[in-house]
């Protein structure tokens, strides 16, 4: 029985690299569709609102793990040689984009119509009321669930082990594997995960009290 | 701005046989309303007559199903242009205020005229300072909506829409949420807008204010206009019983 030496912690925080670049990339891409989709949800363009609500149901629908499956080994039977990171980084913004943008529909439908009939009268576009009136208050609203998500996210991550990513748990499985001492090494795995996730659930606690406090 | 009489020009703003259903609720029925320049028009009735609807048609918060509406020579239709064209021209105050709540009164009033008439941010402010000192509250600029009073919000939010320059102010129950001590407040700004010249159409039941600068009263029941007069006239001799009914009501509260 091997022991857990300073070379075994080392891998397990070379894992820990991976698991923050694949959540953060995860975060990035489904922000910026994800906002795509909350607009859609709340377009008055009938197509636009289908599209957006069958994309949701499909993304949301499906287990992340399937997705995963699907885009990299979907990609590959297309005949192209995907980077295992660009399948990757495609699975997990289709998984965020369907979480956030219901998640951030949900916030903009919040944001009292006034607002919006406030900014028509002023004669502001689409555009400017979205971008300067609706969404800086919807996504305040939404922020204690967007920081839920990106925890749920950063635990998502571990699904990539399946496409051969050696991020934190994989990386755990692998010391264990040599170590044999899977208690320990996943006792190790946990406690990281936890420092990881623990502070981004008390911010958005934090986050929350603080919108129940203005919003009174 | 010269001074043009009512009825010298084209009317700034025409209503003409103006139908609207909200499913099979007919809203408004055959409404015909021509205001001219200056003119300031009191809308009133009883709730649900029709009369909030009447001026949110006109800035095309609402649509309407027959009809026409021209403001300033342009007929409002489904082309986002003319829509765009006509709100830039028509200020609109809500009863609810509406000012945004992440922005400062400054950021709130510098909005419109940085994003829809392409001022400079040095322009906007001096503008916006402008006007918020004409509604005498020039020193809560720096302040967040929620920091102000009600009648101090919603003196904001008519500065706001001043600073557009609008040629017609809405004004859509501008004092119905205000807590009675802020109401003379923000009447005193509208009759001080009132006698500017601005052109105003103001849905109230502020009766002295009507009395006051009302050219015209119009008095709407069930989506219709019954009844339309001076106000001298209107509050002495009113003619349709509705209208009867409908003052002695709100009369006897003041």
């Amino acid at each position: 029985m091997a022991s857990i030496g300073v070379n075994e912690l080392l891998f397990l925080l070379q894992g820990l690299k991976w698991t923050i670049a694949l959540a953060a990339i995860g975060f990035a891409g489904g922000g910026l569709f994800g906002l795509g989709v909350a607009l859609s949800r709340v377009s008055t363009h009938a197509v636009l609102w289908r599209a957006g609500a069958a994309y949701i149901a499909v993304f949301q629908g499906t287990p992340l793990l399937m997705q995963l499956f699907v885009v990299y080994y979907g990609i590959g039977l297309l005949g192209v040689n995907v980077d295992a990171w660009i399948a990757v980084a495609i699975a997990f913004t289709l998984h965020a984009s369907a979480f956030l943008g219901e998640i951030w529909r949900g916030g903009i439908q919040s944001v009292p119509k006034g607002q919006t009939e406030a900014g028509k009268a002023l004669g502001l576009h689409y555009v400017s009321r979205m971008k300067d009136v609706i969404l800086p208050q919807a996504l305040k609203i939404s922020l204690p669930a967007t920081i839920g998500f990106l925890v749920q996210l950063v635990k998502g991550t571990s699904l990539a082990a399946i496409v051969g990513f050696v991020e934190l748990s994989r990386a755990g499985q692998i010391v264990s594997n040599q170590t044999f001492r899977p208690l320990m090494v996943f006792a190790i795995i946990g406690a990281i995960y936890f420092a990881l996730c623990w502070p981004l659930s008390l911010w958005g606690a934090s986050m929350e009290r603080r919108l129940a406090k203005s919003a009174r | 701005m010269p001074h043009i009489e009512p009825g010298s020009e084209q009317a700034l703003i025409a209503l003409e046989g103006v139908e609207k259903w909200y499913g099979t609720f007919h809203a408004l029925k055959n409404i015909n309303l021509s205001v001219h320049k200056g003119e300031k028009i009191v809308l009133c009735g009883p709730s649900g007559s029709g009369k909030s609807t009447l001026i949110r048609c006109i800035n095309r918060l609402e649509d309407i199903q027959r009809g026409r509406i021209v403001v300033e020579g342009l007929t409002l239709d489904d082309s986002g242009k003319t829509v765009d064209a006509v709100r830039r021209e028509v200020g609109m105050v809500f009863q609810s205020f509406n000012l945004f709540p992440h922005m400062t009164i400054i950021e709130n009033c510098m909005l419109a005229p940085m994003r829809v008439r392409a001022m400079s941010k040095a322009d906007a402010r001096d503008i916006a300072t402008k006007y918020l000192g004409k509604v005498r509250i020039g020193d809560q600029a720096d302040k967040y909506p929620a920091q102000l009073s009600g009648g101090q919000q919603q003196r904001a939010a008519i500065a706001r829409a001043l600073c557009m320059e609008p040629k017609v102010m809405l004004f859509d129950e501008p004092t119905s949420a205000l807590d009675p001590e802020m109401v003379k407040e923000v009447l005193d700004t509208m009759i001080g807008l009132a006698r500017d010249g601005m052109t105003m159409i103001c849905v109230t039941h502020e009766m002295g204010f009507a009395r006051q600068v009302a050219d015209r009263v119009i008095f709407m029941a069930s989506g219709e206009v019954i009844e339309e007069a001076q106000p001298d006239e209107f509050f002495s001799t009113p003619r349709h019983d509705r209208t009867k009914a409908f003052l002695g009501e709100i009369l006897a509260h003041h």
